[in-house]
């Protein structure tokens, strides 16, 4: 540090600086304005964590009389008998399981396509149009996707998917049994549209998230569109693409009306796809308002508490898994 | 060859593509092929005649829903905008990372596990089904969705703004609505709109809430009818006049879903001309 | 720097430290601000002259981690003393940014009103005198006197700047703190603003950072080196370029490094 003289500049014509007492005044203050703000905001953003305890809290209550009852054994056995007052969760875990296996089997190829399409080789002035139409397959009500399942998908299928499916694969034990319509089948083709535009909208995001050059870099190579999608933008994305997949999981297993509207609604674990079957959602929405004892609707809320343990941990997964790639972002909250 | 296989490949994606939005297409074809014809004056201001008549209409569905979503909104949005501004403004810290990931997480939650939920609180208690619970299920439904697409439009802002907001000698309170929040209204109102359109077309919350009514009601603390309820019902009944009845009453509803998330889109339009 | 018995200050630093959480990006800097002068920080990118300026109006503690040893004097009062509200003192201190931030909800009438509104003053005349002065000092009133409620997001870059210039001396603080403002403008809107600088000192105590030595030449009374956090040389801007008395300086302003 140097020390050289100022010289004396000319002062201003015009008056002194304010006394100092008056300069402190005015710079004194508290901010409480801002405490109260932050306080506000702080117990309106707690609603959350406390929402969540609670629900899972009442949950777990309700369903005490069924756990101790049961216990470990809900879940693996098969019989559901209100009379007998007997209870096991076994098909309702099996046929969440195997629809949300079927959703994804259909589902993940069409919204992996469409992202895939979306963000690589679809023409700038198609992105809009297409990725509104799919965003809008999200706006569907479940209840709307269940009278189309009821009256357009079953008789279709019914018509020209089983027969042929039937012919074909019949021999396997999937396909086996008379087809009826209300199947574990058309509860996993419904579900599958279902979860389509969550899957898509996320792992579009997700292939945005990923540096253009990294696409580049493959493209200088010499590589073909398809290849340096391949083998430069999708590696590069595959956590938040796993995690888009098990969000659309997540989704699958607590949707309730459409899949309880068409997939029949029976107590039964069966392999064949064309048989009625049921899941924890469904069963909770077509027997708790005939649970008449409190055995009966204990057990459903114990249903319904694996099934809230189990999206919450699927959740919880997927969002980890998507925040490797998008730090932090609310990605697939948005529309959805 | 190479050439070749990327060639497949495109098409092959450009096919799914197709699939998708002709799924789409069809559903809201189906709807209008089959709802349409019933869509009169009559249906839209005549309650449901007793099983087994023809006529009547959705009336009672129709102000039932707007009732329901509308007390969901007015619970629902202060709670999740204001959770949606802690997380942009203080949410940097290991609260606003928690209450963060609570949220993505509640928003997968299942709607029927948030019903039940609702009908121990609400309808066990006091003995009987009223609209308010149900509103109260879908404010649950609709709180974490707010927050997360309130705290990234805000997010949005540029820090820039922020800034000279402060330096001006803005409070940090007055910066965050006057001019943060206020530069970010499109975005938030977009939010607010697809999460009430959402909202608009569950069933399962309300199935053991509002329960469902007949008759035309504007009584809050009674049961009520909705849109949803009044297609899920028709849809699984066994008359055919009622499966008639369901296709116009899903297409009522769908449009009303349509309307809300076309304003959305339209507002953040006018506001923002962002492209993806 | 060691002042002369009649020159007032108005701002000054006494070993000012600016840390973020343990690195300190400045370190010890102690300068003098005398009344109606431009002073310019210079020195390469990355040496804390940013981070110096947002001290003097408390913006530094806003970023995360930001926290400040030392003393920033106004009028001989610690700002960093324990019952000085940084609101406060934020309305007394104008800044302006490297890029222009008006307020895209507001019209321009509202931009520059906005820092008098923030502080009370809603009378109608009042604000639109003061408006108008503001603008008239910012060179802008001719160019938006016929426009005063269209959106601000409708002028030029360098009309957004002259903007934020009058947003920012609308509520007549005493000092002006400019972060390299013509940064993002082309030759035009810069001149017109150094041309500002001029004008402005008359009524109000500036310090402007900016990375062009030749702005800073152009447009200051004294200019001040910073390195590496550190002040190497302060002094009258046509003593330190021309014949500069540290190493440092002297390469650093003709070009051997930075």
């Amino acid at each position: 540090m140097t020390t050289l003289p100022i010289e004396p500049i000319p002062p201003p014509p015009e008056t002194l600086a304010p006394r100092p007492e008056a300069r402190w005044e005015s710079l004194r203050g508290v901010n409480a304005s801002d405490r109260v703000y932050q306080g506000v905001l702080t117990v309106l953003a707690l609603a959350l964590p406390f929402l969540m305890i609670v629900l899972l809290t009442q949950l777990f209550i309700s369903a005490l009389p069924a756990i101790k009852r049961f216990g470990l054994s809900f879940l693996w056995t098969s019989t559901w008998d209100p009379v007998a007052e007997v209870y096991g969760a076994a098909p309702m875990i099996f046929g969440t399981l195997a629809s949300s296996f079927i959703a994804l089997l259909i589902a993940v190829p069409l919204a992996l396509g469409v992202a895939i399409f979306l963000t690589e080789f679809a023409p700038r002035w198609l992105r809009q149009p297409v990725a509104f139409l799919v965003e809008l397959l999200a706006a569907i009500p479940s209840v709307v996707y269940g009278l189309w399942g009821i009256f357009v998908l079953i008789p279709f299928l019914r018509t020209y998917v089983v027969p042929p499916l039937k012919a074909v694969l019949g021999w396997t034990p999937f396909f086996q049994g008379v087809f009826y319509g209300n199947s574990l089948l058309a509860g996993g083709i419904i579900l599958a549209i279902m979860i389509v535009p969550y899957i898509a909208a996320v792992s579009r995001e997700v292939l945005l998230a990923v540096p253009s050059s990294q696409r580049e870099a493959a493209l200088g190579m010499g590589a073909t569109r398809w290849e340096a999608v391949w083998t430069a933008v999708l590696p590069y994305g595959r956590a938040g693409l796993i995690g888009a997949i098990i969000l659309g999981l997540g989704r699958s297993l607590g949707e309730t009306m459409a899949v309880t509207m068409v997939i029949g609604n029976r107590h039964d674990i069966g392999l064949s796809a064309l048989q009625p079957a049921y899941t924890m959602a469904a069963a909770i929405a077509n027997e708790f308002s005939e649970a008449t004892t409190t055995l009966y609707l204990s057990a459903l809320f114990e249903v319904g508490f694996i099934l809230f343990v189990i999206t919450v941990l699927v959740n919880a997964a997927a969002r980890l898994l998507i925040w490797r790639v998008a730090r932090g972002t609310a990605v697939g909250s948005k529309a959805l | 060859m190479r050439k070749v296989t990327s060639g497949i490949m495109t098409a092959l994606v450009a096919l799914l593509s197709f699939t998708a939005v002709l799924a789409l297409v069809l559903i809201l074809g189906d709807l209008i092929a089959k709802g349409a014809s019933s869509l009169d004056w009559n249906f839209f201001v005549k309650n449901p005649v007793p099983a087994g008549e023809s006529g009547g209409g959705v009336a009672n569905a129709i102000v039932g829903t707007g009732i329901v979503v509308g007390i969901a909104g007015l619970i629902g949005l202060p709670i999740g905008i204001g959770a949606g501004l802690y997380l942009a403004e203080y949410g940097s810290g290991r609260l606003g990372f928690a209450v963060r990931f609570i949220a993505d997480v509640m928003n997968g939650t299942p709607s029927i596990v948030i019903g039940i939920f609702a009908w121990t609180w609400m309808v066990k208690p006091v003995g009987g089904f009223s609209a308010l619970a149900g509103s109260i299920a879908l404010a649950i439904l609709m709180i974490p969705m707010i927050a997360r697409t309130t705290e990234e439009m805000v997010r949005l802002v540029p820090h820039s703004l922020r800034e000279a907001a402060l330096a001006l000698g803005y409070p940090r309170w007055r910066t965050s609505l006057r001019v943060v929040a206020r530069t970010a209204l499109g975005g938030i109102v977009t939010g607010c709109l697809v999460g009430v359109a959402r909202v608009a077309g569950e069933t399962a919350p309300l199935l053991f809430t509002a329960l469902g009514n007949l008759n035309f009601s504007t009584d809050l603390t009674h049961p009520m009818q909705t849109l949803s309820l009044q297609v899920y019902v028709y849809a699984t009944g066994p008359f055919e006049e009622w499966h008639r009845l369901a296709w116009a009453a899903a297409l009522v509803l769908m449009g009303l879903v349509l309307i809300l998330s076309l304003a959305a889109r339209w507002v953040t339009r006018q506001r923002y001309g962002r492209v993806r | 720097m060691v002042a002369s018995a009649n020159v007032r200050l108005r701002l000054e630093t006494v070993r000012l430290t600016a840390l973020f959480g343990r690195k300190a990006a400045v370190q010890e800097v102690s300068i003098l601000f005398p009344a109606h002068t431009v002073t310019a920080i210079i020195g390469p990118s990355g040496c804390g002259k940013s981070t110096f300026l947002r001290c003097l109006n408390r913006m530094h503690e806003l970023s995360e981690g930001g926290w400040v040893t030392g003393k920033v004097l106004l009028d001989h009062i610690d700002v960093y003393a324990g019952d000085v509200n940084p609101v406060q003192l934020r309305r007394q201190i104008g800044m302006v940014f490297q890029r222009p931030t008006p307020f895209p909800t507001m019209s321009v009438y509202d931009n520059v009103a906005a820092g008098l509104r923030v502080n009370g003053r809603r009378a109608r005349h009042e604000l639109d005198e003061a408006v108008e002065r503001a603008l008239r000092q910012a060179a802008l009133w001719d160019e938006v006197k016929d426009r005063l409620q269209a959106s601000a997001l409708e002028l030029s870059g360098g009309q957004q700047q002259r903007l934020c210039i009058a947003r920012a001396i609308a509520p007549q603080p005493e000092i002006l703190l400019l972060d390299e403002p013509t940064a993002s403008l082309d030759p035009a809107g810069t001149q017109r603003i150094e041309e500002l600088c001029h004008e402005l000192k008359r009524l109000y105590t500036i310090v402007i950072v900016t990375h062009n030595l030749q702005q800073a030449a152009r447009v200051s009374d004294y200019t001040a080196f910073l390195y590496m956090g550190r002040l190497i040389e302060v002094g009258r801007t046509s003593d330190l370029f021309t014949k500069p008395s540290i190493e440092q300086t002297e390469a650093y302003i003709t070009g051997r490094f930075g």
